[in-house]
């Protein structure tokens, strides 16, 4: 399938210089601290290259100053990139002309923000409708349409209030309405939870979980917190000083950590929630008989603890019939016993 | 640099510091009264003279040279028809009528109406019974009169200042070119632009008009770009994220998320400009202002006083109104078309008929007022004397004098490096050449003695703000309770127009110095106040927990901790301090201050003193400019 978005070798640098230092291959290669003393400029974004499929959730993920809300502004151009390849459905953003990215951010892409960005003179529909406002829609279909938001995201009856009065979940709930209003192809959000009571932020997680079921759209999900990187992420690209370290899904991440930062920064996940029997398993010794249970390769450790150590015999990892390889108790119990 | 060495030089700079008073002292007895450079009252210098010449060579050329007939003019044309204009609705007979368009039924009903609609019933109720009060003063015609001059100001103010705001807010360059001529606006001390503004104005409405407009629009421009510019980052990047233009984020997010904000710039511009428009009377204004200067030119504190209140009841008003309509509200429809009828009835009435036009009362309670006013005057001067006297002989002998005769006995050289070494020791080389230039200046007016016992006068007065900033400030900033008490007081001391602090004090200890002084002590005190206030009240609580669960008294706790961990309210504190007491120079020298201020009022009324007035106007800015400078240096260092 062809990708919805497709970033290609995209530089952002803050200074004055910045186009010379993105024309520079001798500059693009200095480590960022460097970069800085000698040309003054900050290198936040430095050649980031990925796809992102339609429908998938796409986790970006990175610690503080990675340069990953830099990045989502880039994708949307809220921040101007300095060089590089945005294709959007084909199209590269970066060529179009002010009218054309406003026709893309009104119709084709939305964004919710970590401070919720909403309009405090407003009550929730009006700020729910306001993209559609801007658009010319006319205020009777502007009601419907933020009535079915509002009642999507589970705002009903707070329609008449004041975003002052709502709490910070309710908010980002209508940060999320806001979103999806315009009915996007594509959402992003930039660290929308980090705000939010710990409490507050899993449901909030699992609100986007059901909401990316029911409606289908391509997210893009910025974030510092690594569990919720691994709860929603299809894929997770991983990002520091500006590069991505690695992009896979969790269980790539937390099984073949690219480098040394990666490997610290899974090192605390419980890897039995995370990995999956094709990272564990083995090829069957001579001696063992091969006639155990069966299981696919993609089931989580977690849940097959049970069965491989009631069996007494290795089970057996299968795909389409092929015999990959097999487990037993031994890899479950280092699985389990290296969280401890 | 300096800041990072400062920690190893301080302890060593008080030693310095008082080694220069001490050395100062000495070559004080040597050389007093020598190089002086005094000037009589009537003396001029050459200067002087060719400013008067100059004035005289505007006058002649005025209706010949193309610069005046094509530019000052035309701007004094349209400001004087303007101004003509409201005055014919309300204050003045007009278009062949005995009386104005709308009488004072009609204005009492429209304000009413005004405020209702904007504030509320209460407020509303407030404005109705404070202009009839107006009218029952006998001052009806003299407060249209300031008002039409407010309102036309203000009107003309934000025309330019809101627009100028909302540039400065959007686009960085605009705020950067702005912000220093608005900094230098606001640190010039109000009177003295009136002087070269009647160079190129006459005297008369339109140059009180535009004096007004100089004073009240820097506070539009600064609130309005404020406002926009504290919208939150991520509310107008939402905007802009959903495919806003930049004229629907400025009109649908920026400007309603930042119009409460901006309704207090529109309070702040019309506080600013009723002030100026009572002011502006010293150039022939006409209004409340006018029946005030001449009252306290005859020492008629009576009539004084009850102008005074009038003004005071104006500022009242105003300032209620424009305070309550931050809030939003909503009139039901039967009371809006309801006061709407009521209102267009009066004004008919009004137009029509001469009960509703003209404000005749049996009920004259002016004079009552005049006349009370004066028997406490006569009272208070009778049987307090021991009371006020010993406090002013103790202030004047103690402080004054002193103060006075060092800087302005001793040569000119000696001061002028003595201001020049203390420069240096506060804000290093720059703050010197600052200082010297500024010095440099002062001598080139020719006031040089008149300056110094302006600077004695404003340096007392500073001090005494001071005393009355830390003590009244630190009580507030302790305790919430006094702080509700006094905070409103403080608002309405701010509200009142400079002009009507003079009045009681005139009352009490006559006219001189001491009065000058203490006028404007009164003036500039609300501000230190509450500088202080606040900054004691943000001092961490934490670290007044940790001094207090160390067993400190309060008293240790005060001095120890909160007064120098709010050591840069302190400074700022007496940086507006300067700045406030510098601002009433000129309306003190109309009760016997004396020098630069008594100067500039002279140049107002006496030709042959104009360009005596002129050069003290400047005098009077050049010592703002330096005691600013060497505040904030003082400032900058003290909180590094």
């Amino acid at each position: 399938m062809d990708p919805v978005i497709s970033v290609g070798n995209l530089w952002k640098v803050f200074g004055s210089n910045a186009s010379q230092v993105v024309a520079s291959d001798e500059l693009k290669s200095l480590p960022r601290q460097e970069l800085m003393e000698r040309t003054g400029a900050v290198a936040a974004v430095r050649g980031v290259d990925f796809d992102v499929a339609p429908g998938e959730m796409f986790v970006v993920m990175g610690l503080s100053g990675s340069g990953k809300s830099t990045l989502v502004r880039c994708l949307t151009r809220l921040v101007e990139p300095t060089a590089g390849t945005i294709m959007f459905e084909g199209e590269n953003i970066l060529d179009a002309d002010a009218k054309r990215l406003r026709d893309l951010r009104r119709n084709k892409f939305s964004m919710v923000f970590q401070h919720f960005g909403l309009l405090p003179h407003r009550t929730v529909a009006d700020n729910v409708g306001y993209g559609l406002e801007i658009r010319g829609v006319p205020r009777a279909k502007r009601g419907e349409r933020s009535q079915e938001v509002i009642d999507l995201v589970g705002l009903t009856g707070y329609e008449k209030s004041y975003p002052d009065q709502l709490s910070g979940g309710m908010q980002q709930r209508v940060g999320l309405a806001r979103a999806l209003a315009g009915d996007p192809d594509v959402l992003f959000f930039d660290e929308p939870f980090s705000a939010l009571d710990p409490l507050i932020r899993r449901d909030m997680q699992s609100e986007v979980i059901r909401l990316h079921r029911e409606v289908g759209k391509t997210m893009v999900f910025i974030t510092h917190d690594l569990s919720e990187a691994l709860k929603l992420g299809d894929r997770i690209l991983i990002m520091r000083d500006g590069q991505v370290v690695q992009v896979g899904t969790g269980d790539e991440l937390v099984g073949a950590p690219a480098d040394d930062y990666v490997r610290d920064f899974v090192k605390d996940v419980p890897r039995s929630h995370v990995l999956t029997l094709k990272w564990i398993m083995r090829p069957p010794r001579p001696d063992e008989e091969l006639d155990g249970p069966e299981l696919a390769p993609e089931t989580v450790v977690r849940e097959a603890v049970r069965s491989v150590l009631s069996a007494d015999k290795p089970v057996k990892v299968v795909q389409n019939g092929e015999l990959l390889g097999v487990v037993a108790d031994e890899e479950i119990l280092g699985v389990v016993a290296g969280e401890a | 640099m300096v800041a990072v060495a400062a920690p190893r030089q301080l302890p060593r700079k008080p030693l310095i510091l008082a080694g220069i008073v001490l050395a100062w002292l000495v070559l004080w007895l040597v050389f007093r009264n020598v190089g002086t450079l005094p000037l009589d009252a009537s003396a001029l210098t050459p200067l002087h003279r060719m400013i008067n010449e100059l004035n005289d060579a505007v006058g002649a050329s005025r209706n010949s040279n193309p610069l005046f007939l094509y530019f000052f003019n035309e701007i004094r044309l349209v400001i004087d028809e303007f101004v003509t204009f409201v005055q014919a609705l309300i204050a003045q007979p007009s278009f062949g009528r005995p009386v104005p368009v709308i009488g004072w039924l009609g204005v009492v009903a429209i304000a009413g109406f005004v405020s209702l609609v904007v504030a509320g019933w209460r407020v509303a109720l407030l404005a109705v019974a404070g202009f009839v009060f107006l009218g029952l003063q006998g001052l009806w015609q003299e407060s249209m009169d300031t008002l039409s001059l407010t309102l036309a100001a203000v009107v003309i103010s934000l025309l330019f200042g809101i627009p100028l705001g909302i540039w400065a807010g959007l686009s960085d360059r605009a705020n950067r070119v702005m912000q220093p001529v608005l900094d230098f606006m606001q640190t010039m001390p109000t009177f003295v632009y009136l002087a070269p503004l009647t160079l190129f104005f006459l005297i008369g409405p339109a140059s009180a008009t535009i004096a007004t407009l100089i004073y009240a629009a820097p506070p539009a421009i600064r609130i309005t770009a404020h406002a926009i510019r504290s919208v939150p980052h991520n509310t107008v990047e939402a905007s802009e994220s959903l495919g806003a233009t930049r004229k629907q984020t400025l009109l649908k997010v920026l400007l309603p998320s930042a119009r409460k904000t901006i309704v207090l710039g529109v309070n702040q511009t019309i506080m600013a400009a009723l002030s100026m428009v009572t002011i502006a009377a010293l150039i022939d204004a006409p209004g409340l202002g006018k029946t005030v200067v001449k009252a306290l030119q005859t020492l008629d504190v009576g009539t004084a006083f009850n102008a005074g209140l009038a003004i005071v009841v104006l500022a009242i008003v105003l300032d209620r109104v424009t305070t309550a309509a931050t809030e939003r509200r909503k009139l039901p429809r039967w009371a809006l078309f309801g006061g709407l009828g009521v209102t267009g009835v009066c004004v008919y009435l009004s137009y029509t008929y001469l009960w509703a036009a003209e404000f005749q009362s049996d009920v004259e309670i002016g004079s009552s007022i005049r006349q009370g006013a004066t028997a406490v005057t006569e009272w208070a001067q009778d049987t307090l004397p021991f009371i006020t006297g010993g406090f002013k002989d103790f202030v004047t002998f103690a402080l004054i004098n002193p103060l006075q005769a060092l800087l302005a006995e001793s040569p000119w050289f000696l001061v002028a490096l003595v201001i020049v070494a203390v420069s240096f020791l506060i804000g290093g080389v720059r703050s010197a050449i600052v200082s010297a230039v500024c010095l440099g200046l002062l001598v080139a007016t020719g006031l040089w003695q008149d300056s110094m016992i302006t600077l004695a006068s404003t340096l007392v007065a500073t001090i005494m703000v001071m005393i009355l900033g830390i003590v009244v400030g630190v009580w507030m900033g302790r305790s919430r309770r006094a702080d509700r008490f006094i905070r409103p007081i403080l608002d309405a001391g701010q509200v009142m127009p400079a002009f009507v602090y003079l009045v009681p004090f005139l009352a009490l200890f006559a006219a001189s110095r001491f009065t000058a002084i203490i006028a404007a002590v009164v003036f500039a005190a609300p501000v230190a106040i509450k500088i202080i206030a606040d900054g004691i009240r943000a001092v961490s609580p934490t670290t007044v927990e940790a001094s207090t669960a160390l067993g400190s008294s309060s008293w240790q706790t005060i001095v120890k901790v909160q007064l120098p961990m709010a050591r840069g309210a302190l400074t700022l504190a007496a940086n507006q301090g300067l700045i406030y007491v510098l601002s009433m120079v000129v309306v003190g020298g109309l009760v016997g201050a004396g020098a630069l201020g008594y100067d500039v009022v002279a140049g107002f009324s006496q030709g042959q003193l104009y360009g005596k007035g002129l050069a003290a106007g400047v005098a009077i800015v050049v010592l703002g400019v330096m005691l600013d400078r060497l505040t904030q240096a003082a400032a900058k260092r003290w909180t590094n």
